[in-house]
């Protein structure tokens, strides 16, 4: 399943977690953010246990897309043992998550 | 409403055009630029039938010719957007706007960028070549726009409806648009910043301010349409399964944009190829 994340809740989900967390930065008005949304769906299956997968909104959760520095979105980021390992823009295939999370 | 819009006049979507017109659908092909065979300096000796070598240019003007014989409507123009809505795609160019079910990219992998030192830095980071997508996190910052035609004015007239803090840069081409910001026409000679962008430094040594910088550079290329529909780009070519077909039902892609050998043998079997399956698609509807 994809997580949506809210700003409380990103220090233990993501910070602390104990397996690598990728994280989707996207909006509601952003036509290629909606475009991602199936793909992490389809990604969340195959790698559940091993990775998580989760989504951020930057309009309600902005103070998490700041402290990142988000400008462009989708941004997707790859975050283990609570720093940003890896940072994509735009829409990706499964395949290249699954590199991005070294899967 | 059209059944397929075709975008490029090349080798890829001329075939595509006269195999879908042979196969009973009417497609309308839409280009100005020809891409990288207008720039081609030799001529080309390697495509079968020609006992004499032949121009890139003349190639495809023979090929546009064809077409035409076949009553393939051509529009020759730059399309400056690419958008979807309930299924449907609209495309707009400097003087028509066009509704189909189904959209074919065609149009060569040339790709305006820039080679202004920071421009690669920055990219993400302040420079970005979707308005759509990045205006939203500049919305109370200082802005450019990068460009001078059609193309800057599309993307300015959405930029201005978040934010009002915006200079144009044409950097050193001359204006074809009326705009109401501030314009400078200056070449641009580097963007400056440590981890994000903060300004732009001009050939004559002027220094703006500009947190972003939007590059709307002459006529946008299928890569530029695609990031703003969300299509996958890997290496800087179109991902499309083995229908042609993009991750974006009805949004096909051949020719050189998708990868692979960049001949025009290749061009003109893709072409080929993908005529049956935006038939089928069509059908499906």
């Amino acid at each position: 399943m994809v997580k949506h994340l809210k700003t409380e809740e990103f220090k233990k989900e993501v910070l602390e977690s104990d397996v690598p967390v990728l994280v989707d930065f996207w909006a509601k008005w952003c036509s290629p953010c909606l475009r991602v949304a199936p793909i992490l769906e389809e990604l969340s299956k195959e790698v559940e246990g091993k990775a998580k997968i989760c989504k951020l909104e930057v309009d309600e959760e902005y103070e998490i897309a700041d402290e990142y520095e988000i400008m462009s979105i989708p941004t997707i980021a790859v975050f283990v043992n609570g720093e940003i390992k890896e940072q994509v823009l735009g829409v990706q295939s499964k395949q290249a998550l699954l590199r991005l999370l070294g899967i | 409403m059209k059944d397929v819009v075709i975008i490029g006049v090349g080798p890829a979507g001329i075939s595509a055009a006269i195999y879908l017109k042979r196969a009973g659908v009417n497609p309308v092909v839409i280009g100005k630029d020809y891409g990288a065979l207008s720039d081609y300096p030799e001529k080309i000796e390697n495509y079968y039938g020609f006992g004499n070598p032949i121009l890139g240019e003349d190639l495809i003007q023979e090929g546009i010719n064809q077409a035409k014989r076949l009553d393939i409507e051509i529009i020759q123009d730059s399309v400056i957007s690419l958008d979807q809505k309930n299924d449907a795609f609209t495309i707009k160019t400097f003087s028509h706007k066009l509704t189909t079910k189904a959209v074919i990219l065609a149009t060569g992998k040339k790709r305006m960028t820039m080679s202004i030192p920071g421009f690669n830095k920055f990219k993400g980071k302040g420079i970005s070549l979707c308005a759509t997508c990045d205006g939203y996190f500049f919305r109370r910052k200082k802005i450019a726009i990068i460009g001078c035609g059609p193309y800057m004015a599309h993307e300015l007239e959405f930029l201005s409806q978040i934010n009002q803090n915006i200079t144009v840069f044409t950097n050193g081409e001359t204006l074809l648009e009326d705009v109401s910001f501030p314009v400078v026409n200056t070449k641009i000679s580097k963007f400056i910043g440590e981890d994000k962008l903060t300004s732009i430094e001009t050939i004559d040594g002027n220094i703006y301010e500009i947190q972003g910088a939007f590059v709307a550079i002459g006529a946008p290329s299928s890569i530029d349409f695609a990031t703003k529909l969300g299509v996958i780009v890997e290496k800087n070519s179109l991902v499309v399964d083995q229908n042609y077909q993009t991750n974006i039902e009805g949004l096909f892609a051949i020719g050189d944009v998708i990868g692979g050998k960049l001949q025009i043998a290749k061009a003109v079997y893709d072409g080929m190829m993908v005529t049956d399956h935006v038939k089928k698609y069509i059908k499906s509807l």
